[in-house]
């Protein structure tokens, strides 16, 4: 007997009760200033949600059953109450993943992280070597991710991840990314630049190549232990699907909370067309989950618009919303980095200056030194 | 001959796939686009 | 999109206890469930709303056989089958 089944992708597209990944950014303050950073941080938010709001929608978030959240920022440990957060959301039920910096992850932390059997941990590097990471993430940047690790291990913490964004200068380091995660038992993710946040004003520099694209993609597609975060499906029009969902979840799967509880389609969209509501908004954040205009519109069916004719767009799906969308190309126009060369097409038609700029920018004031990690 | 064969071998796994994936089905979650 | 293979289904044993595994969180949806095992992290779907049902109760029958033969209609017991055997893979059943 046959059972009706549209596939899961088709399901997903048209929303869920309840994010499967929510990312809820804890702060922009940061004690850096990456050049790509998507969420401009570095300078904190006097909305910032206070303790109590946020183990208030923490409580939300386990009444949901949202089974995990990933937690970022800026950089989360920043925040004097972090472990406070994380074990409330571990008592609820809700499970963590968190991506740190590093600089603030000493002995002590990692021993006390190391206790949990329900928090994950990511550590940021864009280079496998100082020279490179620290061109993007600043000087001494590199050593302390690299200290947070040997503290990781140091404490018998667990396997862990190391989250790399893909640029023009470290995609000739994929072999040594590979070599440095082995050399300390972690995970490897591989992550997309997208033109948001402060990566809007470097993407044209550090955005890979046609010929890197599809060098990551050869090698990416026979390493099924390495992570992408879904991020490269764009890539899926060059043959054999990469493994994972391959489609924007943005409002349907996903979504972003942001410091001062804006809640936003995704991470990489921070931006006010693409903000659904706020949870300090009465009916807080399951009603703009649920009932939000954007995130309607976001779970209607959608046309493949400028991409209808094309044979590859069933596995890439048009590509990216936000890297359309900062790039100034339409939404159901072609991906800026599609393989075919589409996406320069239409980039070439809009004026860079006609570019969206940010609707909010945390950055620092003054340029951050690292220093002495604290 | 043997041709016949192998493609009918192909398309009764091909359906079981099918019958499976209707019912069970797992889910990549590494971030689904998200950053971490 | 590429699934891991599903492992040959003649291991499933129909007539032992099984139960939902208790690190497993399950999450109604309008048409199944998710169900995230928060041990390995996997998250499995669930693509009827039947078959939630059948993991759910599975722990109040002495078999697996005896779950379908009161939950499920009879020639629906194949794909079903298959499907638990799937689901004990990924942990989100095991023996009771």
């Amino acid at each position: 007997m046959a059972l009706e089944s549209p596939s899961l992708t088709d399901r997903f597209k048209l929303g869920l009760e309840a994010p499967i990944c929510l990312t809820w950014e804890l702060t922009y303050a940061c004690n850096l200033a990456c050049v790509h950073c998507l969420s401009s941080s570095g300078r904190r938010d006097p909305r910032e949600l206070s303790t109590s709001e946020a183990k208030a929608l923490i409580d939300e978030m386990a009444e949901l059953k949202i089974f995990y959240v990933n937690i970022g920022g800026g950089e989360p440990m920043i925040r004097s109450d972090f472990f406070e957060i994380i074990d409330h959301c571990v008592d609820r039920g809700v499970g963590v993943k968190f991506s740190t910096n590093g600089t603030r992850l000493d002995a002590e932390k990692a021993e006390r992280l190391a206790k949990s059997d329900y928090v994950d941990v990511q550590i940021s590097l864009d280079g496998a070597d100082a020279v490179t990471n620290d061109a993007v993430r600043g000087e001494g940047s590199y050593d302390a991710a690299i200290q947070a690790m040997e503290n990781l291990v140091a404490a018998n913490f667990g396997q862990f991840k190391i989250s790399v964004v893909m640029t023009r200068h470290n995609i000739p380091q994929l072999d040594a990314f590979e070599a440095l995660a082995d050399h300390y038992g972690a995970q490897l993710r591989l992550t997309r630049l997208r033109p948001s946040g402060r990566g809007a004003d470097t993407w044209d520099e550090l955005h890979p190549t046609a010929g890197q694209q599809r060098e990551l993609y050869d090698w990416l597609i026979t390493r099924t232990n390495v992570l992408t975060g879904d991020s490269f499906f764009h890539l899926s029009a060059f043959g054999d699907a990469l493994d994972g969902l391959n489609l924007c979840g943005a409002g349907r799967v996903v979504c972003l909370i942001d410091p001062v509880g804006d809640v936003y389609a995704c991470p990489f969209v921070i931006h006010d067309e693409f903000l659904a509501g706020n949870v300090r908004d009465p009916g807080a954040f399951t009603s703009v989950w649920r009932d939000s205009d954007l995130f309607r519109s976001l779970r209607e069916p959608s046309s493949a618009g400028a991409c209808a004719s094309c044979g590859s767009y069933d596995a890439c799906q048009g590509g990216c919303m936000a890297a359309k969308f900062f790039t100034g190309i339409p939404l159901d126009g072609p991906d800026p980095e599609c393989v075919y060369g589409h996406g320069e097409t239409a980039m070439a038609k809009v004026a860079v200056e006609l570019r969206p700029g940010p609707s909010v920018d945390h950055s620092a004031r003054v340029p951050v030194r690292l220093g002495v990690s604290s | 001959m043997d041709q016949v064969t192998a493609s009918t071998e192909e398309t009764v796994e091909e359906n079981s796939d099918v019958v499976e994936d209707l019912l069970v089905e797992e889910v990549s979650i590494d971030g689904m686009c998200g950053v971490y | 999109m590429p699934a891991s293979s599903p492992d040959v289904v003649t291991d499933f044993d129909l007539d032992q206890a099984w139960r939902k595994h208790p690190q497993v969180a399950l999450r109604e949806e309008a048409f199944g469930a998710l169900a995230y095992h928060y041990g390995n992290r996997r998250l499995i779907f669930l693509k009827s709303p039947e078959l939630v049902v059948v993991v759910r109760d599975l722990e109040n029958y002495p078999s697996a056989r005896a779950a379908l033969d009161a939950l499920i209609p009879v020639d629906a017991h194949g794909s079903y089958e298959r499907a638990l055997a799937r689901l004990v893979e990924s942990e989100v059943i095991c023996g009771a």
